[in-house]
């Protein structure tokens, strides 16, 4: 069987490429990955009028052919027929805005000239009209001596017309085309500049949107105000409305684990399904309705325009840690749930940047980490007021963030410094005209991440929660034994207690470890199962899980789990996402080890400054 | 009395006060590694092209938002250095 035609879509970067390419071929998109590389192969289906199905393929944005970004080198390799596990396009559609023809005319001049068939589409029309441009297309097209439509993406305009030209072109006999040589960058863009002015009917000058917005969004004082205001919004939202879903949630599981208890007869398998895959999938998509308004939060923030504008407004700040203004927002994600925000570095152009923003994003202080927190310091920690109406337990958990913040930049500043020295292109982006984004676009995207999340996240989990609970049943007690002693877990965690006995840690806070890798506040559970199932004595079951860790743990102890927790990489999922972002597993397992010798430092050195000090 | 004509020195585009305009003389390209001399001629910067600083970023005044042609790109001031520009009469 002949493969489909193939459509490459590209252009320059903020020409509505993605609208364009998702109003053609609707949501029948396959996402994958190109092969050797972390970029993302966005393809899909598009029938033409005669029925004839054609592949298209939506390629990086570029802003030429000589590549910046391993993006931009997957679009050179596609469209010169380098690409590994691509086929050569057939057609080209080259989507360029209107109001910017200037820049990117470039980039489709040395597109025409590789020689395939092409098709210009002059989107966001709209947008050059409310500029004050008028353009004339067929000028452009004797110009540039390919078909050119005029389409409005994110409306769906202009559609109809541009699948008629492809199903045109592709029916065409091949003729008349011919490769040329390349020409010289900088000769390209004055003729682009050329092209551009003759195609232009009449500009009448207007007061610009973008310009009246960015004087407040990009004001020296009101731009970080609010930026923060934004971010306070995102925040409330993030925690605030996933609240009732999230429980939602966790009454289907917990009824799910119910049903399939009373439905299967005791053993190692019911204990397989309820206290394995049901109990540990379900502590993971707990966080689907936090992690989905995130994204849906960032998709808003990137397809208006304001996500650049936030990381103008940063730059100099994350600069001084190494990092790039891009950083920002991923970074700032991670303290509700650092998958997603390692998932929107791809925003990062520069790969080391890239690298170092997915290497420190674990240390802000994520969601999990709040169930812990909120545990021990209320056992621990008295709840006495410092003044007004500031508390001691509020103060520790703020510290607890703060020292998760001052963590992330020193790594950073370190690794900036160490293995990822150098490269860094500096900050260069363009700040694209403000604009509305499609509905759809957004839905689209929104799905197109939470599946990613839900097949790595969950089938890394599933099979890890599998392996622990494992750990955990494997050998059964017997009468009058402890399942937490017995089991493999159990002599594992013998072995982590000698290890961690130096940190202060006791034999509970070393049983609640491995369990806690499914998810950090899987550690809350672990330690109330352990006190629950083991203890022989009623009191100690009856108590409440606060007392009992009074009673158990010793205060230097308590500070120094906090610690811990501050640091250590207690995520799978985090893993696997950093797996599947770099590409290979010799990152996420730098970024465990280096995370893990960080916990352990902070948390001996809390405990013994806390036995020093008689507390 | 008619002012004496004065020409107009040529300045570093990190020097222009914003919201004014100016053509692009010269670009030191020697002055930035590779990378960023490209990504500088993808943003159309060249001899002969306008240019306007429209904001500056809130802390150290860094980075600097540019109009170049009909584009607005953000860069940073040590690589705004690198482009010698000559401010237009009002």
């Amino acid at each position: 069987m002949t493969p489909l035609p193939l459509v490459a879509v590209a252009g320059s970067p903020n020409a509505g490429k993605s609208a364009l390419f998702n109003a053609l071929t609707g949501a029948r998109q396959k996402v994958g990955n190109y092969p050797g590389v972390t970029v993302e192969r966005h393809s899909g289906r598009l029938t033409l009028a005669d029925g004839r199905p054609v592949e298209l393929v939506d390629l990086p944005g570029a802003y030429s052919l000589d590549p910046a970004s391993p993006d931009e080198a997957v679009t050179r390799d596609v469209l010169l027929g380098r690409q590994t596990g691509e086929r050569k396009p057939d057609a080209l559609i080259i989507v360029v805005d209107a109001s910017n023809l200037d820049n990117h005319l470039r980039f489709a001049l040395q597109l025409i000239e590789l020689g395939h068939p092409t098709i210009i589409a002059l989107n966001m029309i709209d947008l050059a009209k409310r500029d004050g441009l008028e353009l004339d297309a067929k000028r452009l097209e004797q110009e540039l001596g390919v078909p050119v439509i005029e389409t409005i993406a994110v409306r769906r305009r202009g559609i109809t017309e541009l699948g008629q030209a492809l199903d045109d072109m592709l029916s065409a006999p091949r003729c008349g085309l011919h490769e040329r040589a390349p020409s010289e960058l900088v000769r390209l863009q004055r003729r682009a500049r050329e092209i551009a002015t003759a195609a232009v009917v009449r500009e009448t000058p207007v007061r610009r949107w973008t310009h009246r917005l960015d004087a407040v969004l990009l004001h020296p004082v009101f731009g970080p105000i609010i930026l923060a205001a934004i971010m306070f919004v995102m925040f409330q939202a993030v925690f605030a409305w996933s609240e009732a879903p999230k429980s939602w949630i966790e009454n289907g599981v917990a009824w799910l684990g119910a049903q399939a208890s009373a439905g299967l007869p005791p053993g190692l398998p019911r204990s397989l399904i309820v206290d394995g895959a049901i109990a540990g999938v379900g502590a993971v998509i707990t966080f689907l309705p936090q992690i989905l308004i995130l994204f849906f939060f960032i998709l808003l923030l990137e397809g208006t325009g304001y996500m650049v504008r936030a990381a103008f407004l940063m730059d100099k700040l994350m600069h001084g840690a190494g990092l790039s203004g891009r950083a920002f927002i991923p970074l700032l994600s991670s303290f509700a749930c650092a998958v997603p925000g390692i998932m929107a570095t791809r925003t990062i152009d520069d790969p080391k940047d890239r690298l170092t923003t997915i290497l420190v994003a674990p240390l802000m202080t994520c969601s999990a980490r709040l169930p812990v927190y909120t545990l021990i310091i209320a056992a621990f920690i008295p709840n006495t007021r410092l003044f007004f109406a500031v508390g001691l337990q509020g103060v520790v958990m703020f510290g607890l963030y703060f020292c998760g913040i001052t963590g992330a930049l020193l790594a950073a500043y370190v690794l900036r410094r160490g293995v990822l020295k150098g490269g860094g292109g500096g900050f260069m982006m363009e700040l694209p005209k403000y604009q509305w984004p499609s509905l759809k676009d957004v839905v689209l995207g929104l799905i197109q991440r939470v599946q990613i999340f839900l097949k790595r996240a969950g089938t890394i989990i599933l099979g890890t929660t599998i392996i622990l609970w494992a750990l955990a049943s494997i050998p059964q007690a017997g009468p009058g034994q402890k399942q937490s002693e017995i089991s493999i877990a159990g002599h594992i965690a013998n072995g982590i207690e000698a290890v961690v006995k130096p940190i202060g840690f006791n034999h509970d806070i070393s049983l609640a470890l491995l369990p806690a890798m499914a998810a950090r506040e899987v550690a809350v559970s672990a330690i109330a199962t352990v006190y629950s199932i083991d203890s022989g004595d009623d009191a100690a079951r009856n108590r409440p899980l606060v007392e009992n860790l009074r009673h158990r743990w010793p205060l230097p102890t308590a500070l120094a789990f906090l610690a811990w927790f501050v640091f250590a990489p207690q995520c799978i999922s985090t893993i696997a996402v950093t797996r599947r972002e770099t590409n290979g597993w010799k990152w996420p397992l730098f970024m465990v080890g280096y995370l893990f010798v960080l916990a352990y430092c902070a948390a001996g050195l809390t405990y013994w400054t806390a036995v020093l000090l008689g507390l | 009395m008619n002012a004496p004509f004065v020409p107009i020195a040529a300045t570093g585009l990190d020097q222009l006060l914003v919201g004014t305009k100016a053509r692009v003389l010269s670009i030191a390209w020697d002055s930035l590694d590779e990378a960023e001399a490209n990504r500088l001629r993808h943003f159309g910067f060249d001899e002969g092209v306008a240019v306007e600083p429209l904001h500056l970023g809130p802390f150290g005044r860094d980075p600097i938002a540019i109009r170049v042609g009909r584009m607005i790109v953000a860069i940073r001031r040590k690589h705004a250095r690198a482009v010698q520009v000559v401010p237009l009469q009002q």
